[in-house]
């Protein structure tokens, strides 16, 4: 666990870095509300031993701050963490048993208990100083699905998007975690060179993404973005790299963690491309989380010895 | 980067920990008395031939093989039988064991005690195997399945390869790393005895490349001898394991279910192998092995030739005594091996090892929960799901179970050695081989 809050720490920096003072306080308070409310829970309620030691309510914190924006109010973070951990985690039993990666389900929760203050995106730089009253703006997502519903053309809107280098530095609107993909890049280095992921899962999730997005933006470029930039953008790093890999609700096996990261990668993109939210990410590992159980007992991994069985 | 040859599926690195290699094998002094089970093999235990107050020599036959996957048993000293009982041995069972009180060191007759080695084969295919079920030889490599069975091919099946298992990829273990390194040209030998009696031309020596003086050696004396390939393997266990041996040299995949023989392989152990020159050239019985006995608290590890029916307490005691902060006594190497629950139980056939751990290092470590990582998933060799039949077993779903193949399983412990959570996931894997394999053999019935 500790691995996976080491491999978090660079987009923590350039959090800091770009919303300073609002992602300090979201994240401390994520993570620390879901450590006390882990121990609260399992001593008072389940009257188990804590395990507060094992890491798991520290990267669930983080993950959740990492995907909220920087000016959310203090009880809204408290709200989403008793969430996380009571109700996506605790009640199916503890780390090992929930479904649902806890992170996400809070975080949709709070999407949908709170629409207003969920999505107004403090602006990089310009908020550092700034809590609740930061200069907000949209997301480069949010951008493209109004421009494209008030019929523009992806170029008429080239001057309001940020430019690919900007996002991949991260100087976009967006959660407080997930806006810098060099950050989370990094990340994911360190989580494949400590083994504690494999490659599969955020590899196909990323070249789903790439091959269908990039079918549409040939269709016609004026009306679909590019490939690069729908990886840029709306937590697509920070989902499936952190998220998707959440070893308790993603499959067990290679073939599974293919089927898995396909399957999120195509209902990603129909959310945004089809859907009424601009980003689908969040959307899209929830739902596939869902087929885990299912693709654990129906898709098995290759037996040593089983082809020539069926062909003897 | 030489490419070493490898199975592909699985697989984990345990730290080797190949204390006594080099420590030359010593002779074991006579004990005061042996215990021989009959059953120290796969099948029927032997029939006994012997009463009590017997005087018995060295390789007089003292039970008979009751059956065709069965084993004869001779005596290894010379002197007079003193009980015929059930005694508990290494598996934790009473079994059937002859205990004789030794006098001397008479030898039978008819065993050649020369160190001249016999080149010449003189026996014929059929004569070969006849001579090795006399011997008693099993598989030394610890399965100890009766090895005249494996060199008796069912009509309609033929074998093109002889695959000889030098792997010795358990941690600690060295038996058969000396055994190749002072025994290589009795070994080539036993392994042209047996490529006559498989009627075969190609034999393959695979030994794991933490033994680079044994694949140098016997890749010089190979070439005196025709049709003998030493291959050097990578280091990843269960490289030792039958089927990722035959993986590794010759890319087939024994069918699950099935045996080597289905896919013209045949495999033999360094051991086994060693065991059938002496019994074909030598006309000696399978009464002695090589044993290594280790532990990093040892004051001296050792590889002993020790004859079958010494005590392990014995064996100990030759190596200093069992210190005082000693945790556990293993039977075989650390992966596969069994916690002995007493020392005063016999070496048999399949002891190629001793090891004794400091409490510190026995000591399992807690268990937290299974996080669902799929370290097991992807480290098993025979491409199941450890995690998932665990639970299964836990839960007592038998007929989950056979259908996630657990038979599959030769508990070769990688999934409990790499699971983060320190859950032991083998323990309820073996409880439900047993519960499955009972179900299957009533079905038949």
């Amino acid at each position: 666990m500790f691995n996976v809050v080491l491999a978090l720490m660079p987009a923590f920096a350039v959090s800091l870095y770009y919303f300073g003072f609002g992602a300090l306080i979201v994240t401390l308070l994520a993570v620390g509300s879901c450590v006390i409310f882990e121990y609260l829970i399992q001593k008072y309620i389940l009257k188990v031993t804590p395990t507060i030691t094992d890491g798991s309510a520290i990267v669930t914190g983080l993950l959740l701050a990492f995907n909220v924006p920087s000016n959310l109010p203090w009880y809204i973070v408290v709200f989403g963490s008793l969430f996380a951990i009571g109700v996506a985690k605790m009640s199916f039993g503890g780390l090992g048993n929930n479904p649902f990666n806890p992170a996400l389900a809070a975080r949709v929760f709070m999407l949908i208990s709170f629409p207003v203050q969920m999505t107004s995106w403090p602006l990089p730089v310009a908020s550092r100083l700034q809590y609740i009253d930061a200069v907000t703006g949209p997301t480069p997502l949010a951008i493209l699905k109004e421009g494209l519903k008030n019929g523009e053309t992806i170029s008429q809107m080239s001057d309001k998007i940020p430019t690919h280098m900007q996002m991949f530095m991260g100087l976009m609107g967006g959660s407080l975690g997930e806006i810098a993909a060099f950050a989370l890049l990094i990340g994911f280095a360190w989580l494949l060179f400590t083994k504690v992921i494999t490659w599969h899962i955020p590899v196909s999730i990323f070249t789903t993404i790439f091959v269908f997005t990039g079918i549409l933006w040939l269709i016609n470029p004026e009306k679909n973005a590019d490939p690069i930039f729908h990886l840029l953008t709306g937590g697509v790093m920070i989902g499936a790299i952190f998220m998707a890999t959440d070893y308790v609700t993603s499959p067990m096996n290679k073939a599974g963690m293919w089927i898995f990261g396909i399957g999120i990668g195509l209902l990603t993109v129909i959310i945004r491309v089809w859907g009424s939210y601009p980003e689908g990410v969040s959307f899209a590992i929830l739902i596939m989380n869902a087929f885990v159980p299912l693709l654990n007992r129906y898709v098995k991994p290759k037996r040593f010895g089983e082809e020539v069985k069926k062909n003897g | 980067m030489n490419m070493l040859k490898t199975f592909s599926k699985g697989g984990v690195h345990p730290s080797e920990n190949k204390i006594s290699a080099n420590r030359s094998i010593e002779i074991l002094p006579l004990p005061q008395k042996v215990s021989i089970p009959v059953s120290q093999h796969i099948g029927a235990p032997a029939t006994i031939l012997v009463a009590k107050g017997d005087k018995v020599k060295v390789g007089q036959i003292i039970a008979q093989s009751a059956g065709f996957v069965s084993a004869n048993i001779h005596s290894s000293v010379s002197g007079t039988v003193e009980s015929i009982d059930a005694v508990l041995d290494s598996s934790g069972y009473k079994r059937q064991t002859i205990t004789i009180t030794v006098e001397g060191d008479e030898w039978e007759s008819s065993i050649d005690r020369t160190t001249d080695l016999k080149k010449d084969i003189q026996l014929t295919s059929q004569d070969i195997i006849k001579r090795i079920n006399e011997a008693g030889i099993v598989g030394l490599g610890g399965a100890t399945f009766p090895s005249h069975v494996k060199l008796s091919v069912p009509s309609g099946k033929k074998a093109d390869v002889l695959i000889i298992n030098g792997v010795e990829c358990e941690p600690y273990l060295t038996s058969d790393h000396r055994l190749m390194l002072e025994k290589g040209h009795e070994l080539m030998v036993g392994i042209q005895i047996l490529m006559k009696a498989l009627n075969v031309s190609k034999a393959l020596i695979g030994i794991e490349n933490n033994k680079p003086d044994a694949i140098n050696y016997l890749k010089i004396i190979a070439g005196e001898y025709k049709g003998i390939e030493v291959h050097a393997l990578k280091v990843k266990y269960p490289q030792g394991g039958e089927k990722q041996l035959i993986k590794a040299l010759v890319n087939r995949e024994v069918p699950s279910g099935g045996l080597p023989i289905d896919i013209g392989t045949v495999v033999h152990n360094v051991g086994t192998a060693f065991a059938v020159y002496e019994a074909v050239q030598k006309n000696k019985p399978l009464f002695e092995r090589v044993v290594t006995v280790t532990g990093k608290i040892l004051p001296r590890t050792a590889n002993y030739m020790v004859r079958i029916g010494t005590s392990v307490s014995d064996l100990i005691a030759a190596a200093g005594g069992l210190p005082e902060d000693t945790g556990k006594v293993v039977n075989g190497g650390p992966m596969m091996g069994k916690a002995l629950v007493n020392t005063d139980v016999p070496v048999t056939k399949g002891t190629s090892g001793i090891i004794v751990f400091q409490s510190k290092e026995s000591k399992r470590k807690t268990e937290s929960v299974c996080i669902r990582c799929a370290k097991c998933v992807s480290i098993c060799p025979m491409g199941l799901e450890p995690y998932l039949l665990n639970k299964l077993g836990q839960q007592m779903i038998f007929d989950r179970m056979e259908q996630e193949n657990v038979l599959d399983c030769m508990e070769c412990g990688s999934c409990s050695f790499e699971c983060p959570a320190h859950l032991p996931l083998l323990d309820y894997i073996r409880l439900g081989k047993a519960e499955v394999s009972k179900i299957i053999r009533s079905r038949k019935n």
